[in-house]
């Protein structure tokens, strides 16, 4: 039925002209909802408020589109931050890929000497040199027979070129390879010459480093060998392993019992153990007997009547035996494990994890007595004890060791910095400053007097440790105060059987300390 | 040499930086001819980016069959072009270029990565297009689809349970069937019949007891998926039912705890299965299991790392190392040699791709129709964000595949069947409104 039809038969029913208009809207009305309920049957959707059904729609939208934009964002975040520190990886084998393309870069001395470099002949045959041979072979490590070193731990960087966008898409237009980022190291390239030197034709490691920062500034290990010949010696190398294994970093890798400098923990853990420690008396005979074991002073010297600094400082093994006999030895093992024993240490570089075997109910007191002393089972690396002396310097915050100050690119401009970071606070300031106090006191008045016409104050350690190889191994840890860069200078020095640290060790820190506050 | 592959890579990011701004920008315009203008744009680009990345392969390898691959893929794309817009004028022209698009990346890192490979799988996308040349038809013609949700949702099941007792085992899970020589994955049509249960399902009703059955009816198939250890498929099963739960009944009750319930039959799955806490560990640490656990998803930051923003280039990078890199890895592959701008244009194409599924749900009337533009679209997304968010360590990886980018037939021929039945719904859902539009207009 037409609408006008029904209009007009409305019309006629009603008359009355006035309420026609009314009528006529409301009917429109009631026939439009009719038609268009109509029309939804015929396609079966159920009637649904217009738009109520949107919501979801909306909300499901957002909440993907939002994730969407966080994946993004990760994605973004990944590539832009920390992408370089993960494809610095032994396990990423795209740097053949890489070096196809970029002129491996320097390794600098923190003085700016090229320590290793990549020289590029007119016919583009590239080699590693290392102009300075054998002198920082273990610091910087070598790129030939499996890389080591900085040349493994920075490869990437070394492989990656940061100048400018413009110019590497023009190298990349144009074919030619782009240099590579530049290491700069923490090495003071004098320091580490006389710290090589000093060492002489004797086996063993020298570590020089800042107390309140980390910074690593000299690392020196003999026997060495000239990273840019290893492939023409490497056989013989190899053979040398067995005996004087001149591929060791000795600084980082090599073990060794601590020996009297081991008396700076022992001592630190008797003072938490005795709130009157400096009330400690004790009469040194020579010797002390215990279940049929004896332990002497060095050349069976009487050292009299001792308290705890003296005892230190003249490193009267029969009263720290004496102290080791009452030790806690369930604290002495919690103490060390928190100075980072049995554990690898957190740098950054090939490490061995020092021991300390003295746990309670396995080992007896006469264990204790020798651990005392710095004998017994305890090995250490010369860079940890640098890192425990360091502690002591910096009034007890340990900071962790560092050897790469930062990366720049081929025009120098920084494209990654280093900084120091903290280990952890290893005692207190009180306890730092105490056998700080008794370090200073071996220097004045002890078994490192060598060092105390020098211009600065020493304070140290000697050791001398026993060993079934042969003589003893000749150690000393020390620091000195660099008033200018509010630091101290932390060196520590192992020289391999030659006999006391007085004798050996002290010498080398001395030339060190000598060329550091020349 | 290098001044061609270098010029090229960059050219790729600005072809595929201009066509994701334009596929975002297409949605602001209602004006036709400014709509033509920019589909005409998109077109040129698909092509040029295709030309070019081809050119490279060509131009390094120098082998002339890439060149006859090179030809057969134009062909393909124009014959998809001319006869899908001619027989359906009134189809999604935005979805269709997408889907060129992610082809066309796709086809050029399958070659770069296996030219025999990419060979057989131009082959299935070109049959895939085929046999989906009648699904908007279908789609259209018979409306009596929506009522045969069980059938949809018991073949599921059927097939399901059928590839747990007959299948073989990939990558630890058992989700493929060969027949015939040839692997096949039912569980990606599963997928589909899936999406299609639950719509018809839901369309009859929505109370307590309903839910309670077809909930019971996708827990089946969920749950089969765990015991194949295909743990990326249950999870977008289960992920898609919920979503189109709440749809249906804007309950946000069932949202919340279809999730939280997720959260928790999760937490059971850690505990349970050594594979799920061996996954957990490699995305958690997976530099500590680099040689095992850990070594899939580290060579593949290592690839996407080593690219960067701009890519090493085409063939100078190593995808190849990463296990998997075809299917699983893509992303990786592409984000290694074109780079990390590249890649974030692929993840906004989905998106828009996305956006356009949700928009044509929008436009439904029929709750069926509605509800499958909203199954395919969480679906689609949710794979998405599984199979990138696996491989750039954002998730847990579940070995995902990247839609119409990964080799394999099964996800290929499935995925066009998503897109051929939602564009078939979206020349339906526009009938239907502009038939209303004219009877209002003539009984007004």
């Amino acid at each position: 039925m037409g609408r006008r039809a029904i209009l007009r038969r409305r019309h006629r029913q009603q008359g009355g002209f006035r309420q026609m208009n009314n009528r006529w809207i409301e009917l429109l009305k009631k026939k439009t909802k009719e038609l268009a309920a109509a029309k939804e049957e015929t396609f079966e959707t159920k009637e649904e408020e217009p738009g109520e059904y949107r919501k979801p729609i909306f909300q499901i939208i957002y909440i993907f589109l939002g994730i969407f934009v966080l994946m993004a964002g990760y994605f973004s975040y990944y590539i832009m931050f920390q992408s370089d520190d993960v494809i610095n990886n032994a396990y990423n084998k795209r740097q053949e890929v890489l070096s196809e393309r970029v002129v491996r870069g320097q390794i600098l001395s923190a003085d700016r000497a090229i320590l290793a470099q990549t020289v590029v002949d007119k016919d583009g045959n590239e080699t590693r040199e290392y102009p300075y041979g054998e002198v920082y072979a273990h610091a910087i490590g070598r790129y030939s027979k499996g890389k080591t070193g900085i040349e493994e731990s920075e490869n990437i960087r070394l492989l990656t070129s940061n100048i400018n966008s413009i110019e590497v898409m023009y190298s990349d237009l144009s074919g030619k390879k782009s240099p590579g980022d530049n290491v700069v190291t923490t090495l003071d390239s004098k320091l580490q010459e006389v710290a090589y030197n000093a060492l002489g034709d004797n086996r063993g490691a020298v570590v020089v480093m800042e107390a309140s920062t980390g910074k690593i500034l000299a690392m020196a290990s003999k026997p060495s060998y000239d990273p840019g010949k290893v492939d023409d010696q490497w056989e013989e190398l190899l053979a040398d392993e067995k005996t004087e294994a001149p591929l060791l970093n000795r600084a980082t890798q090599g073990l060794y019992p601590p020996g009297s400098t081991f008396k700076i923990l022992t001592a630190l853990e008797y003072m938490r153990e005795n709130m009157a420690y400096l009330e400690y008396e004790y009469d040194c005979d020579g010797s002390i007997d215990f279940e049929g074991m004896t332990i002497h002073c060095h050349n069976n010297r009487s050292h009299g009547e001792v308290d705890l600094p003296k005892s230190f400082a003249k490193s009267c093994n029969t009263s720290f035996a004496n102290i080791g006999k009452g030790l806690d030895i369930a604290k002495f093992y919690e103490m060390c494990d928190s100075f980072l024993f049995n554990q690898n240490l957190p740098v950054n570089m090939a490490s061995n994890v020092s021991s300390f075997t003295l746990q309670k109910g396995v080992s007896g007191t006469k264990e204790a007595m020798q651990t005392a002393i710095g004998q017994g089972n305890t090995l250490i690396s010369p860079l940890h004890n640098a890192m425990i002396t360091a502690s002591v310097a910096n009034e007890g915050v340990m900071m962790k060791p560092y050897i790469v100050d930062h990366i720049e690119n081929a025009e120098g401009a920084t494209v990654k910095k280093y900084s120091s970071q903290t280990i952890g606070r290893m005692m207190s300031g009180e306890e730092a400053d105490y056998i700080s106090d008794m370090m200073r006191q071996v220097v004045t008045d002890g078994t490192a007097t060598k060092l105390e016409d020098l211009p600065v104050e020493v304070a140290g350690k000697t050791g001398s440790a026993d060993n079934s190889k042969g003589k003893a191994h000749s150690w000393f840890v020390g620091f000195a105060p660099d008033r200018e860069k509010d630091t101290d200078i932390v060196v520590s020095i192992i020289v391999e059987n030659v006999g006391t640290g007085s004798e050996y060790a002290v010498p080398i820190a001395r030339k060190i300390f000598k060329e550091y506050f020349k | 040499m290098n001044l061609i592959v270098e010029l090229i890579k960059y050219m790729m990011i600005l072809l595929i930086g201009v066509y994701t701004y334009y596929s975002f920008n297409v949605f602001r315009f209602k004006n036709k001819k400014h709509q033509n203008k920019i589909y005409a744009i998109l077109t040129v680009i698909i092509f040029f980016l295709h030309f070019t990345g081809y050119f490279t392969l060509y131009f390094q390898s120098q082998n002339q069959l890439i060149l006859y691959l090179y030809g057969a893929e134009v062909l393909l794309f124009i014959l998809i072009l001319v006869l899908y817009q001619v027989i359906y004028p009134k189809l999604s022209r935005l979805l269709l270029r997408n889907m060129l698009m992610l082809l066309a990346i796709g086809f050029i890192i399958q070659t770069r990565l296996s030219f025999n490979k990419a060979v057989r799988q131009v082959i299935i996308i070109g049959a895939s297009f085929l046999i989906c040349l009648i699904v908007p038809y279908v789609i259209q013609r018979f409306r009596t689809l929506k009522e045969h949700g069980v059938i949809y949702g018991g073949a599921g099941i059927v097939l399901l349970i059928l590839v747990l007792i007959l299948g073989t085992k990939n990558f630890g899970a058992t989700n493929w069937i060969t027949i015939a020589g040839n692997s096949i994955q039912p569980s990606e049509f599963v997928k589909l019949l899936f999406v299609l249960s639950i719509a018809s399902l839901l369309r009859k009703g929505h109370n307590f007891k309903q839910v309670l059955l077809i909930s019971a009816m996708a827990g089946v198939t969920v749950i089969i998926l765990v015991l194949s250890k295909d743990l990326g498929g249950a999870l977008i099963f289960f992920v898609t039912f919920i979503f189109m739960l709440y749809s249906a009944t804007e309950k946000p009750l069932y949202l919340l705890g279809g999730l939280s319930g997720g959260s928790l039959a999760a937490f059971v799955a850690y505990q349970l299965f050594g594979h799920v806490r061996v996954r957990v560990l490699a995305w958690r640490d997976p530099f500590s299991y680099i040689d095992k656990e850990g070594y899939q998803i580290t060579q593949s930051l290592f690839a996407i790392g080593t690219g960067g923003w701009f890519g090493m280039g085409i063939n100078r990078g190593l995808p190849t190392d990463i296990p998997v890199v075809d299917s699983d890895f893509i992303f990786s592959a592409i984000s290694e040699e074109l780079g990390g701008v590249f890649a974030i244009c692929i993840i906004l194409i989905y998106a828009s791709c996305f956006v356009m599924f949700l928009n044509i749900a929008l436009e439904q009337e029929d709750i069926f129709y509605r509800l499958i533009s909203i199954g395919f679209a969480v679906m689609f997304a949710f794979q998405v964000i599984l199979s990138i968010g696996g491989v750039i360590k954002f998730i847990p990886s579940t070995g995902v595949t990247l839609p119409l980018i990964s080799i394999g037939g099964s996800s290929a021929l499935s995925m066009v069947l998503m897109f051929m039945i939602l564009q078939g719904v979206y020349v339906n859902g526009k009938k239907s409104n502009s038939q209303k539009k004219t009877q209002a207009a003539g009984r007004v």
